[in-house]
């Protein structure tokens, strides 16, 4: 199992490893993208601000590299917001994978949510034989629920917890940080 | 629902856990990175380490620390203690820490929150405050509560906000070691003045301190240190106790 983590200089990425490694998978940490393109999985972290993590994308030309990947993808949290369409967050451009705009949340709750709150409506293969639980999140911006929601939770409205188009997966919470629960999730990505 | 968080503090020195009494009268009460796991498998929902020590070596052993916690730890952990540098939090989080803590460090040059802010994202940069009531008002203290300041409390946590902290966490200097509940009132106007997170510390002694702080304080999440290190206050039986008080907790 080739697991490669896309190192763009975005976020804390030890944490993302060491879940791994406690799975018992040495992940690959990379922006090369020969090396990118060749594993088997990737997964594409990211914590901070989304307008100066897409320009590192840009500048590093791996915006194009992510987009073509075929085999299973993992963005985590602003990896995760990255990939859709657009974001708030400085007014950026993102991937485009997911159709839909990821917004600021409403000052009606405190932002940044910080804590665990309940995923609900799993599907798909992801959440294979999870039931809903609690997960770990820290963020201020949102992606809607949409028809490509394979997960939701809510926080003054329901929102995207998780969302899936193809290969490509994307989660909002850690699962890094999210406990045995969390491990599961990571698990599960790994046997797509 | 996003829950109310329950987390022990670590404080560190010298790379071992210690907890002082009114910031004084240190007593040794273990390994950092096996009490961390302890806890996580307890049901704590994140864990702060405090580091207290003042070595030449502090900032080596501190990433260290950090290193084999995060290997080793499924749960967030956010690190303090004389962090004041955009360097310093560039270590701490390169070694797998999750947030950082920063006081005096801010309290002597507020721009260090915007620098934080600005390079690593609101979400990982918590102000921590401590204060104590002075004549009718809080007033927030130094370097572990040595110094006292002429700065308000509530004027310098609406500034923090303002500057872009993703959470305050204040403690209670004349709360804390006391283990006879956390400052409540105090709390509640922090929550109502702010609106980010606020993690109440400073007072915990019995389970229903931690009600009151969620119910009357308006707390987001309660943070203590002596009462679940001696095991006075086990976490599973708290938080059970708190969802039958109706508080969202994770169970």
């Amino acid at each position: 199992m080739k697991l490669v983590i896309i190192d763009y200089g975005a976020g804390n990425i030890q944490s993302i490893k060491f879940a791994f490694q406690r799975l018992g998978v040495e992940a690959l940490l990379s922006n090369d993208s020969e090396q990118i393109k060749n594993a088997d999985k990737v997964i594409f972290p990211g914590v901070g601000e989304a307008s100066s993590a897409m320009t590192k994308l840009w500048e590093s030309g791996l915006h194009d590299v992510i987009a073509d990947l075929k085999q299973p993808v993992l963005g985590i949290c602003l990896g995760m917001q990255l990939m859709c369409d657009s974001s708030e967050e400085g007014a950026t451009k993102g991937l485009g994978i997911f159709n839909t705009d990821v917004v600021r949340f409403n000052s009606d709750v405190k932002v940044p949510q910080i804590g665990w709150n309940k995923i609900e409506n799993l599907r798909g293969d992801l959440f294979q034989g999870l039931e809903n639980d609690y997960i770990y999140l820290v963020h201020s911006f949102y992606a809607p629920k949409t028809i490509e929601s394979i997960a939701t939770s809510t926080y003054g409205l329901e929102y995207s917890a998780a969302l899936q188009k193809d290969n490509f997966y994307g989660v909002q919470f850690h699962p890094e940080k999210s406990g045995t629960y969390g491990a599961k999730i990571l698990s599960n990505f790994l046997a797509l | 629902m996003l829950t109310k968080r329950i987390i022990p503090c670590l404080d560190i020195k010298d790379g071992r856990t210690v907890k002082g009494v009114n910031f004084v009268d240190l007593r040794d009460a273990g390994d950092p990175v096996e009490l961390a796991q302890r806890y996580a498998v307890e049901g704590a929902d994140e864990l702060v380490f405090l580091d207290i020590s003042a070595t030449e070596q502090k900032r080596k052993t501190l990433a260290d620390l950090v290193y084999n916690v995060a290997e080793k730890l499924n749960i967030p952990f956010t690190v303090g203690g004389g962090i004041s540098s955009v360097e310093d939090v560039d270590i701490l989080l390169q070694n797998g820490a999750d947030k950082v803590s920063i006081n005096s460090s801010a309290v002597k040059r507020p721009e260090l929150i915007n620098e934080l802010v600005a390079k690593f994202g609101s979400q990982c940069i918590v102000v921590a405050i401590d204060a104590k009531h002075v004549d009718g008002q809080w007033k927030v203290h130094l370097v572990g509560g040595k110094v006292a300041t002429e700065i308000d409390l509530f004027e310098w946590a609406k500034e923090a906000e303002q500057r872009g902290a993703g959470e305050i966490l204040f403690t209670s200097m004349d709360n804390d070691g006391t283990k006879n509940g956390f400052a409540y009132e105090a709390l509640a106007k922090l929550s109502a003045l702010v609106n980010i997170p606020i993690i109440a510390s400073g007072g915990a002694g019995n389970v229903h301190h931690f009600t009151e702080t969620f119910k009357i304080g308006k707390a987001d999440a309660a943070l203590a240190a002596s009462v679940f290190h001696f095991k006075e206050i086990e976490i599973k039986g708290l938080k059970e106790e708190l969802k039958s008080e109706g508080i969202p907790v994770r169970l």
